[in-house]
């Protein structure tokens, strides 16, 4: 079963479309389910791949 | 032997432990780990490294997406390898489930990590800002898995 804008709804009753994004700073796959044409359901998982970097500065004095 | 200027590697992991103070802190109620959330951000917001504070302005809304966003899941302390200090979040930053899916109409395309133990409400301190790829969400969960936790992948390094 599929939770969908309309309830939970049997998977055999929907189109299933999925697709998957993949570069440098993520991998992402997500899934939609469309019923009669109208999109009822898209879940999304993104993996991270690029953090935040902060480089300290060597100390200076003078 | 040699001496060489350095920034100490201890002192970086110990900034992402509050153990050093060079001006005015927060008075502390307890040494355990601060609780930090994650919001999402809609892509014609801006948020970034002059963000300050956790703002509801830009915010996703949406069906069972409360403001704020969610806790993030914080069982792993900081710590360094070869001059690196870093910190990930143990567990992927979940919203919604499929007793509770969140529709988030709008293209949202960040996530904003904050301080929700210091500060009030309306001042959480920001953390940290991370982008993705414009998505939506309809009647359904979204899920973002967190990097390898070391010195070169961490989602927070300070080097």
């Amino acid at each position: 079963m599929i939770t969908t804008t309309k309830g939970l709804m049997d998977e055999s009753l929907l189109d299933k479309k999925e697709g998957v994004v993949d570069n440098d700073d993520e991998h992402t796959r997500w899934v939609e389910y469309w019923h009669e044409g109208e999109l009822v359901h898209r879940s999304v998982h993104v993996h991270l791949k690029r953090n935040v970097f902060s480089e300290g500065v060597a100390a200076m004095i003078g | 032997m040699a001496n060489t200027q350095a920034m100490c590697t201890s002192f970086k992991g110990e900034l992402l432990t509050a153990t050093h103070n060079f001006g005015t802190a927060p008075i502390r109620a307890a040494s355990t780990a601060d609780t930090f959330k994650a919001a999402l951000y809609l892509a014609s917001a801006t948020i970034n490294a002059s963000t300050t504070v956790y703002t509801t302005t830009g915010e996703v809304t949406g069906t069972n997406y409360t403001a704020g966003g969610v806790t993030v899941t914080n069982s792993t302390a900081p710590t360094t390898s070869g001059t690196t200090g870093y910190w990930t979040p143990s567990a992927s930053i979940t919203y919604g489930s499929s007793g509770s899916p969140v529709t988030l109409s709008t293209a949202f395309d960040c996530v904003l990590i904050y301080n929700n133990t210091q500060g009030s409400v309306g001042s959480r301190p920001a953390v940290s800002v991370h982008t993705f790829g414009s998505q939506t969400i309809t009647a359904g969960t979204f899920a973002l898995t967190m990097p390898t936790n070391d010195a070169t992948n961490a989602l927070i390094r300070l080097a």
